[in-house]
């Protein structure tokens, strides 16, 4: 459990994270995301207790992380830039890291194994490619066998499978009970990883919804269907919560019923119907739409102006 | 916060890690001996300190028979025989630096602090690490130069035994500088954080200020400037011929106010690795 209780970070006159509140749950894997520079890894390194807020508390677990007595047991972190001296092998590294808290060594050829760093694991980590070091990293959150696991972008570096092997750790650490909080920059991976979003931009929280609620909301449940008696079926879909666009003469865009609803209405009231389509929205699409007003570094051509107060 | 439906069992209490002082000691034990940049550092030391001391003491040696009186009134064969230790002690103060900048280049502090929120049994454990790894080692190495420095003093018939008068207090006020500023190392590379910035204010404090203050009217600098932690810090061990000796502290007071500096740099240290972020 990660409890987050309007958090504010300032550094010097740069807000970085401005006034968040959310919760993330045990027993399933919630995404933190959001465009760059929104906040995310701000707040997942004011979660490590590595930051101090500005405003606000933040705690893991229950309690603030910085006062835990055995904080490899409560919290497992991976931050997106590298922890790692570079000199020093992928073995002793995570067993200087195992001995501060008391972890067994034999634990840390568990996670060697269990990341698949077996073969190199005597080598320095300098050499380490990308992929490499997010299994390094992963493996340093998981040796004190954690409650609470924070990985910031877990997937960046990995190859196909390695991104396959991360969502399902990721779903099976959350099945035995713990917290797991990723984040991500990417929609379509938090769809197949997260049940649960935490959406912020800007350092402001935009969205905090399940996956599915996410879905829905971003599909809109917007139907389109064509009908030679377009008036007539318009006429006849027409209710409280429902709204009809008239596309052209012969088309209608629907929001408030769902395909099968409609057919069958069309049906009843024998209407031809010669389309009937459900229109559905990219989750790209739909997390662009949400997070348009709070992306800090735009591709040029299409700059807004900053809403009031984000900076 | 719908309380309880899904919380594990809190197993904080029965899990047996647990951050202990000892514990972060080990740990920073196999940081110290897992890289190659500390065995190397600390070989230079080694072969700095006994190569420089075999030196001094051969030319010492072969010049005392010319030297003048005044001269030959300061010599001291002990002194002598460690005068690599004045070089070397910037290995000693590098290696202190790194053994802390070294985290923050690479951003192995992150993963530190985090393993040990409450982050000071770093400070402490780096400190002890240091100390009892570069102490024993400079030990030995200045034992070795005194031995080799003798040797090389007998062909003129000016060699001491260590039982001889003041000859343990100088191999161990040698040994205590070095891994003092060691030490220094450790927390100015704990304030600054950069390597090439915490060198740098390790060899300003150390090397450049005693000149710069000699800018500064004499009284001044005969008033201060035995009080800088490089004068204090080799009173106990060293004499050299010229102006400044009378001036010195005495060996102990100066060993005191060399600790005095330790402890107020260690100090703020400290602060301030509790007070920024990481």
């Amino acid at each position: 459990m990660i409890e987050v209780d309007g958090l504010t970070k300032k550094y010097g006159d740069k807000t970085a994270v401005d006034g968040i509140s959310f919760a993330v749950e045990p027993g399933i894997v919630t995404g933190f995301l959001g465009p760059n520079g929104a906040g995310k890894s701000t707040t997942m390194r004011i979660i490590a207790g590595l930051d101090a807020p500005t405003h606000g508390i933040v705690r893991v677990n229950g309690r603030s992380y910085r006062d835990s007595t055995a904080p490899m047991a409560e919290l497992g972190i991976m931050l997106e830039a590298r922890a790692v001296h570079t000199g020093r092998s992928a073995r002793s590294h995570l067993l200087a890291l195992a001995q501060t808290n008391g972890v067994p060594a034999k634990r840390v050829g568990e996670v060697i194994d269990m990341v698949g760093l077996a073969e190199v694991a005597a080598k320095r980590v300098g050499g380490f490619s990308l992929g490499m070091g997010q299994r390094l990293g992963v493996a340093a959150a998981l040796l004190g066998d954690p409650r609470t696991v924070v990985l910031d972008e877990p997937v960046n570096g990995l190859d196909p499978e390695g991104v396959l092997w991360i969502r399902h750790l990721l779903r099976a650490l959350a099945d035995e009970g713990r917290t797991v909080f990723i984040s991500s920059h990417l929609m379509s991976e938090m769809a197949l990883t997260a049940q649960h979003l935490i959406i912020v931009g800007r350092g402001r929280l935009i969205a905090d919804t399940t996956v599915e609620g996410f879905i829905a909301q971003a599909s809109g449940n917007v139907t389109r269907v064509s009908s030679p008696q377009a008036h007539a079926l318009s006429a006849q879909l027409s209710a409280a919560n429902v709204t009809v666009a008239h596309l052209d003469a012969e088309t209608l865009e629907v929001t408030g019923l769902t395909a099968r609803e409609i057919g069958i209405i069309a049906w009843e009231e024998h209407i031809p119907v010669v389309e009937l389509t459900t229109k559905r929205v990219s989750l790209e699409d739909a997390f662009m739409e949400l997070t348009h007003d709070a992306v800090d570094y735009r591709s040029s051509a299409d700059t807004i102006p900053a809403p009031a107060g984000a900076r | 916060m719908t309380a309880a439906t899904a919380t594990p069992p809190d197993r904080s209490a029965a899990s047996p890690l647990r951050v202990t002082q000892a514990r972060v000691v080990l740990s920073e034990w196999t940081k110290f001996r897992s890289l190659r940049s500390t065995v190397i550092t600390l070989a230079v030391a080694v072969v700095i300190t006994i190569v420089i001391s075999l030196v001094f003491a051969l030319v010492m040696g072969s010049n005392y028979a010319t030297m003048a009186p005044a001269d030959k009134h300061s010599f001291n064969a002990a002194s002598t025989s460690l005068n690599g230790d004045l070089f070397a002690q910037l290995a000693f103060g590098v290696l202190g630096v790194l053994v802390m900048t070294g985290e923050y280049s690479t951003g192995m502090i992150r993963a530190t602090l985090t393993a040990v929120p409450r982050r000071l049994p770093v400070l402490w454990a780096k400190i002890t690490v240091f100390t009892l790894c570069a102490g024993i080692i400079a030990l030995i190495t200045n034992l070795v130069s005194f031995y080799a420095g003798q040797a090389g003093l007998s062909g003129h018939d000016l060699q001491v035994s260590l039982t001889s008068p003041g000859a343990i207090r100088i191999v161990g006020g040698a040994t205590l500088y070095v891994t003092a500023v060691g030490i220094m190392g450790i927390a100015l590379g704990a304030l600054v954080r950069s390597t090439a910035g915490a060198i740098s204010s390790l060899v300003g404090l150390l090397f450049v200020i005693p000149p710069v203050l000699n800018l500064l009217p004499q009284s001044w600098t005969t008033y201060f400037g035995k009080y800088l932690p490089a004068d204090a810090g080799q009173a106990s061990w060293v004499f050299h011929p010229g102006p400044g000796l009378t001036d010195r502290l005495s060996p102990w007071a100066g060993f005191v106010v060399m600790c005095l500096w330790v402890i107020g740099l260690v100090v703020i240290a400290a602060i301030q690795l509790l007070r920024r972020d990481a």
